[in-house]
């Protein structure tokens, strides 16, 4: 359906629309997108041409790992590894739904095999390690295969001599594997521990929403770390903080602002201004040739 | 403890039976044998069939022992060391300079109090970024020193209070896990009660994890998981089971290393002998570790770490 017939198709229904549910149902899937922020309806076309953050109000939406790396990267440039790597199902976890069901219905609605796609590509001519994780795919949480694909990030890293630029967005250690999946933060910290040694950058950009056992290990060790506007960053959630304090939440409680005052991140920057803010960062902390 | 009620109840009727007088009636006699029997064998089921989420009752328990009783009766010497010399004082958590039988060491512990006054004082054992900030300046000593680390595991979690998040709750766990992950002295460590997820993953892993059977590690509290799964927290009991969060799973998942055991009912009812044990273990593990050198050591721990996970590898 092009965009005119739709508008005809809904002038024949001779009602207009308010906020709200009301215009969903007559909404083609995939076509308009109401914005989280101001409510406005934005063309998807708009919208990817915008980097995915709504031209009214500026709100960023959340961002599929693929067009992100495509935003930050060097074009061409990426060289995917451990995309084999994926979940399997340790403690039979079975609740309402199984582990194994909501992985594979996570697969099949994101096109992912895991909630981090990670691989060697360049920015501004660096050679670096890229990991962009997908909230889209159960919370973007972190067991065992996301916490393998996150270290071996960090080794390969070591041993090529590279800078890591990670987009980052969790919510949090993934619950369906236990104990595998919180040891996994001792893990990837150990890994950026030893990353860290070989004088080589690490820049961390904080999308929303990004909270739990990845805030609390491996995603906030970076040498540089960047939070998209608005995005939620915290280690308890808010509603969880709201229910243990019984007390009224501050206005932007853990919002990328919140933690710039707080002096938590070195700065808020627009998701616009990212590829060029991470490559300008880069010409500082890395030496051309790629060694440090 | 919940599971505990229907003992106590028959234990209460045996008591009220007892207090009788036998001569007025002497059909009681054979009655409070009766009950004694039944007893007997109710004590045997209720401990036999102690499932996980009685385990996480057990450590909770009020009178456990905790982190001050191991230090008291396990070290002479003691220095505790306040503050992280950024914000405060966090009495949630312990630092300390001790001697454990002639051997210097740090000691780290969360540390919940037994009235509640203590308990408000220490936050009931949930720490705040300072306390983690403090336990990191007492890593550092230890590391300038060539002192080990003994650090005592029982937290429900980190506190997620508001300003523990205005002050880097995340960014304080995460820096202490980096800082254990190559601290060059030995690590040793035990979970004594509670190991509530990020809060006590900051200070509990390193070269051993000793468990006490009652002890449990897990990513998540059963009740948040509950709540998540079932939208409900009265399910706690079956979460519980799904999180495999026992000393036994522990062990099955190559976390831990060994288990002290406790009394049937748990620790609290004949503290000495398990803190005695735990003791034991802690200078074995001492031992063993202070004959490998610094590189070695972190090489392993780091190796140790790496094996964690259990994933698939296709082709990709």
């Amino acid at each position: 359906m092009s965009i005119t017939d739709w508008f005809r198709a809904r002038e024949d229904k001779r009602y207009t629309p308010v906020n709200g549910a009301g215009p969903k149902a007559d909404v083609p899937e995939g076509v308009w997108t109401t914005c989280d922020s101001c409510k406005r309806i934005i063309y998807e076309g708009e919208l990817a041409a915008s980097m995915r953050v709504c031209p009214y109000c500026g709100h960023h939406f959340p961002v599929p790992a693929h067009e992100r790396i495509a935003q930050l990267v060097d074009e061409g440039s990426l060289e995917e590894f451990g995309a084999g790597i994926t979940s399997s199902d340790p403690l039979e976890f079975v609740a309402a739904k199984s582990y194994v069901q909501s992985v594979s219905s996570a697969k099949e609605k994101s096109g992912l095999e895991e909630a981090v796609v990670t691989g060697r590509a360049t920015i501004g001519g660096h050679p670096v390690i890229v990991a962009v994780m997908d909230f889209s795919f159960v919370g973007a949480s972190m067991g065992s295969a996301v916490g393998e694909k996150i270290t071996r990030a960090f080794e390969i890293a070591v041993s090529e001599r590279r800078g890591i630029v990670f987009a980052i967005a969790s919510g949090g250690a993934r619950m369906q594997e236990g104990m595998l999946s919180l040891m996994q933060m001792a893990k990837t910290a150990a890994a950026a521990k030893r990353y860290r040694a070989e004088g080589l950058p690490y820049i961390a950009v904080l999308t929303n929403p990004t909270t739990g056992g990845v805030t609390a290990s491996f995603a906030t060790l970076a040498d540089i770390i960047f939070a998209e506007p608005g995005a939620l960053v915290g280690f308890a959630g808010p509603r969880l903080v709201e229910q243990a304090t019984r007390q009224k939440l501050p206005k932007d409680f853990q919002s990328a602002e919140f933690l710039l005052d707080h002096g938590l991140v070195d700065d808020v920057v627009a998701r616009g201004g990212l590829r060029e803010r991470v490559s300008l960062v880069l010409d500082y902390l890395m030496r051309p040739g790629g060694a440090a | 403890m919940e599971f505990e009620r229907p003992l106590f109840e028959l234990e209460d009727k045996l008591d009220q039976l007892k207090r009788m007088d036998v001569a007025v009636n002497p059909e009681i006699a054979a009655e409070v044998e009766d009950l004694e029997q039944q007893l007997e064998q109710l004590r045997k089921e209720t401990y036999e069939q102690i499932g996980p989420w009685e385990r996480v009752q057990i450590s909770r328990h009020p009178e456990r022992p905790k982190t001050q009783d191991y230090v008291a009766t396990l070290f002479t010497d003691v220095v505790e060391l306040h503050g992280d010399r950024l914000f405060g004082d966090d009495e949630a958590i312990l630092a300390a300079l001790a001697t454990m039988l002639g051997r210097r060491v740090v000691v780290l512990g969360h540390r919940k109090g037994k009235t509640t006054k203590e308990n408000v004082a220490r936050n009931f054992g949930s720490p705040h970024p300072e306390g983690y900030r403090k336990a990191m300046r007492a890593m550092r000593l230890a590391e300038r020193f060539g002192l080990p680390v003994v650090a005592f595991l029982d937290t429900a979690g980190a506190y997620p209070g508001i300003e523990a998040e205005q002050r880097g709750q995340a960014w304080a766990i995460a820096e202490s896990l980096s800082l254990l992950a190559d601290l060059p002295v030995p690590v040793v460590v035990v979970g004594i009660g509670e190991g509530g997820s990020g809060g006590a993953l900051a200070i509990g892993f390193g070269d051993r994890l000793i468990m006490l059977e009652n002890a449990y590690y897990s990513v998540i509290s059963p009740e948040m998981c509950a709540m998540i799964l079932h939208k409900e927290a009265s399910r706690a009991a079956e979460a519980a089971g799904c999180l495999r969060l026992t000393a036994a799973d522990l062990i099955d998942f190559g976390i831990a290393d060994e288990i002290v055991g406790e009394p049937l009912e748990g620790a609290h009812v004949d503290p000495e002998p398990v803190i005695a044990a735990v003791g034991e273990r802690i200078r074995a593990a001492l031992d063993a570790l202070g004959e490998v050198d610094p590189q070695t050591l972190t090489q392993k721990r780091y190796e140790r770490l790496r094996a964690i996970g259990v994933f698939e590898e296709g082709a990709g």
